[in-house]
């Protein structure tokens, strides 16, 4: 046990102590963490947990959900909404392993979560016990931090710990597990003391002023700057020095779909999106521009393509709180270390005003080819099946880009990220880097958990709903009011694309059936209709809209359609296709 | 850019679990670790690994970083074979008859510096340390006499130019460190993408 996680001793004299169990202390955590939500399911080895959680049912709301997945990702959903940290409780063994899917996906989107997992009696570890797992070996790969507490005495010590590891620096997962002795021990508690230092961890890097100098003078010099974010934007809580940066040196910018919302849609200097479904412009210019300037990303190889013909004639400026994101995919030129809520404005300070006018038409030339050849087919069609581009374009006008967006995985996340329109940040809730499918459902639920004044709108294939369809149930028993959109083209599309393109349309698997998606929603008491043609679809999206409570529309669209543009696998942003 | 032998240091805090979460970091990459020392340091309650690969520069620099990263990290250093003083250890047992009655034997021993540790009716065990050539060296020559068992231990090293981990220790206690103590000092000296 290392010194960091012992309870600071006090003067006996001064501190009151009082006998309490680990079960209690837990809840007094939370207390003193400001967690007002919890997302969890009980179970065998966590019933002391839950026992004391009965007695604060006041303080923190717990929803009840129908699978341990689900109670993460809606942990996921209620983080990115409200930028704090979200709280799971699961039990030993299958609850535990249920989570793993969660934990990998919230560590690679950078996720802040505590995880909370019973586990069976410290005497009893190893035994092969009832619901005995190895959770902490099984999610060391899949944690910022994860630690197993087996005595009471650290509870205090090891949550703060926790709390503060999950949400500074780049946040991440972290999850403790407590075996069920340490529940129910009672020890002399001398209260809770937040934590904000641990010696072997640095949340964030000391920015460089050099560095800052050398990528200003870069930014300065440039003729063809580029811009690109990511989530790193949002995270910091830097939307407005991010916004005053670009502006001030007129630079276009992209961005990832995690960075999405960010920047706001109709900004001028908003160029799109990148990556293998994004915008044609912002993929093919990467390739040209003379400096590349990165914020909050981390170059992902859905968003480079293929690394060795990316942005090489390009000085790369790249701005991440984590060093081991630098020089990880792309060699930088100049390394921007840190807090780009601190890096940005002093950044801003020494570029100068610029206004790289030509430069940015070259954009607007590219966007323009790009709605010709895909954007206003997609968003116009002519044939009797409904796209999906022209089903987000409905709700955009709907919803006039102030709702919560939180999009599956597959064909119509690409699209509904390539065509939202965002005004607010913390708006487009999505699985990025894992690509979790059954991620939109029980995220929603979450997402208006996080923010509770706002639309959410989960936008899911008929595929992905159908892998954590369960979570209606949590929609049932909380009563939350999230619209359930459902594009079925009837088939796992993104694959069936790939096959169609690159598999000579050997359909491998991807036809997929479903049930009667309305008559199932019925079933947990949530109204909804389905909608095939174009003359009713407005009507139905408002219907959802306005209908007080949850609600879920199924919309029937072309069975075939593809996403373009499209970076294939292997080759360059700059040979991104465009049908 | 060659693969060759690189051994890193790891300061680390004493936590259950720490060394699976280092390890994972290499068995992720499929980078095989030819060998792993865990001990404890020149500092009370801190551990020091030694972890020795064949890889090239810019793939141990990047899983440096990844090291580095882990919470319980202090901090990580790599190393070439010339910038370290290293040692391994070895143990051989051979039949003692064979010993006894073969002068040869013992002359063998002495010449390579090899040490009786445990000597039987049945069997002698020796102990010698060195370098990978003079322990693998000594197999070879132990062979012919019925050489029973063999092993080695992992990897140990001392960094010439390194001053300890006392007084960087108390950098990392302020919460002001220096630069170096977060920075990352193999920073933007690559010239290529990195191939990982």
């Amino acid at each position: 046990m290392q010194d960091t996680l012992k309870q600071p001793q006090k003067d006996a004299l001064l501190t009151k102590t009082e006998s309490i169990s680990g079960s209690e202390a837990v809840m007094r955590a939370f207390v003193e963490e400001g967690v007002e939500t919890i997302f969890g399911y009980p179970g065998g080895a966590i019933m002391p947990i839950y026992d004391a959680l009965y007695d604060y049912q006041q303080n923190l709301e717990h929803i009840l959900v129908r699978h341990e997945q689900g109670a993460i990702h809606a942990a996921q959903g209620y983080a990115r909404t409200s930028g704090r940290t979200g709280v799971v409780f699961a039990t030993s063994g299958p609850g535990a392993t249920n989570l793993v899917t969660g934990l990998a996906d919230a560590l690679i989107d950078s996720t802040p979560l505590v995880c909370i997992t019973g586990q069976v009696f410290a005497h009893l570890l190893g035994t092969d016990a009832f619901q005995e797992t190895d959770i902490i070996n099984i999610t060391t790969p899949c944690t910022k931090w994860n630690y197993q507490v087996t005595d009471a005495n650290e509870i205090p010590a090891v949550l703060a710990k926790a709390f503060f590891i999950a949400n500074s620096g780049r946040p991440g997962p972290v999850l403790i597990d407590i075996t069920k002795n340490a529940q129910v021990q009672k020890f002399d508690y001398s209260g809770y003391e937040k934590c904000n230092f641990i010696r072997s961890y640095r949340p964030k890097p000391i920015v460089r002023k050099e560095y800052i100098e050398q990528a200003a003078q870069l930014i300065n010099e440039a003729k063809k700057p580029f811009v690109i974010f990511g989530q790193g934007v949002i995270l910091g809580k830097a939307e407005k020095e991010f916004k005053a940066f670009i502006e001030k040196a007129g630079i276009p910018t992209a961005w990832t779909i995690m960075g999405l919302s960010a920047l706001p849609s109709n900004h001028p200097l908003n160029v799109g999106m990148l990556g293998m479904h994004g915008n044609y412009a912002p993929n093919v210019l990467t390739n040209d521009c003379d400096v590349l300037i990165a914020v909050g990303m981390r170059f992902d190889d859905r968003v480079t393509g293929r690394l060795d013909k990316y942005a090489r004639q390009a000085k790369v400026i790249h701005l991440d709180i984590d060093p081991a994101e630098i020089d990880k995919n792309v060699k930088t030129t100049v390394p921007v270390w840190g807090d780009c809520k601190e890096t940005l404005p002093l950044l801003t300070e020494l570029v100068q005003f610029r206004n790289h006018a030509a430069w940015i038409q070259r954009f607007k030339e590219l966007e323009q080819e790009e709605i010709d050849a895909c954007i206003y087919k997609e968003l116009n069609p002519t044939g009797d099946e409904l796209t999906m581009g022209e089903v987000i374009k409905v709700l955009n006008e709907l919803t006039n880009g102030e709702a919560v967006l939180v999009t599956d995985v597959g064909q119509h996340q690409m699209v509904t990220c390539r065509y939202a329109k965002f005004i607010q940040s913390k708006s487009n809730i999505t699985s990025g880097g894992l690509g979790t499918m059954g991620f939109a459902l029980p995220a929603a639920i979450g997402a208006k958990f996080g923010a509770p004044d706002r639309t959410v709108v989960a936008i899911i294939g008929d595929g992905g709903f159908q892998m954590t369809i369960q979570e209606l149930g949590t929609i049932m028993q909380t009563g939350i009011n999230v619209k359930l959109l459902i594009l079925n083209n009837s088939f796992l599309g993104m694959v069936r694309q790939w096959q169609e393109l690159f598999h000579s349309k050997r359909y491998s698997f991807v036809d997929i059936t479903s049930p009667d998606f309305v008559l199932v929603a019925k079933g947990y008491r949530i109204e909804g209709q389905r909608v095939a043609d174009r003359a009713g679809l407005r009507d139905a999206l408002k219907a959802m809209l306005e209908h007080d409570g949850s609600y879920l529309l199924e919309v029937m669209v072309g069975k075939e359609n593809n996403v373009f543009p499209m970076v294939e696998a292997g080759t360059s942003v700059s040979e991104i296709r465009l049908k | 850019m060659n693969k060759q032998e690189f051994t890193i240091t790891v300061y680390t805090e004493n936590q259950i679990g720490l060394l699976n979460r280092i390890a994972i970091i290499f068995s992720r990459r499929k980078i095989n670790i030819e060998s792993m020392n865990s001990s404890p340091s020149e500092i009370d309650g801190i551990h020091r690994f030694t972890i020795v690969m064949n890889e090239t520069e810019e793939v141990v620099r990047k899983l440096v970083r990844q090291i580095e990263k882990q919470v319980d990290v202090l901090k990580a250093y790599y190393n070439t074979g010339d910038e370290i003083v290293w040692q391994e250890l070895a143990l051989y047992k051979v039949p003692t008859d064979e010993i006894a009655e073969k002068v040869k034997v013992e002359r063998l021993l002495r010449e390579f510096g090899a040490r009786a540790v445990v000597i039987r009716k049945d069997y002698t065990v020796f102990e010698t340390t060195g370098h990978r050539e003079e322990t693998d060296k000594l197999i070879k020559v132990l062979e012919p006499y019925g050489l029973i068992e063999f092993v080695r231990s992992a990897r140990v090293a001392i960094i010439k130019e390194s001053n300890g981990f006392h007084e960087k220790l108390k950098e990392f206690e302020e919460l002001n460190p220096s630069v170096e103590v977060v920075a990352n000092e193999y920073l933007n000296k690559q010239e290529e993408v990195f191939d990982m």
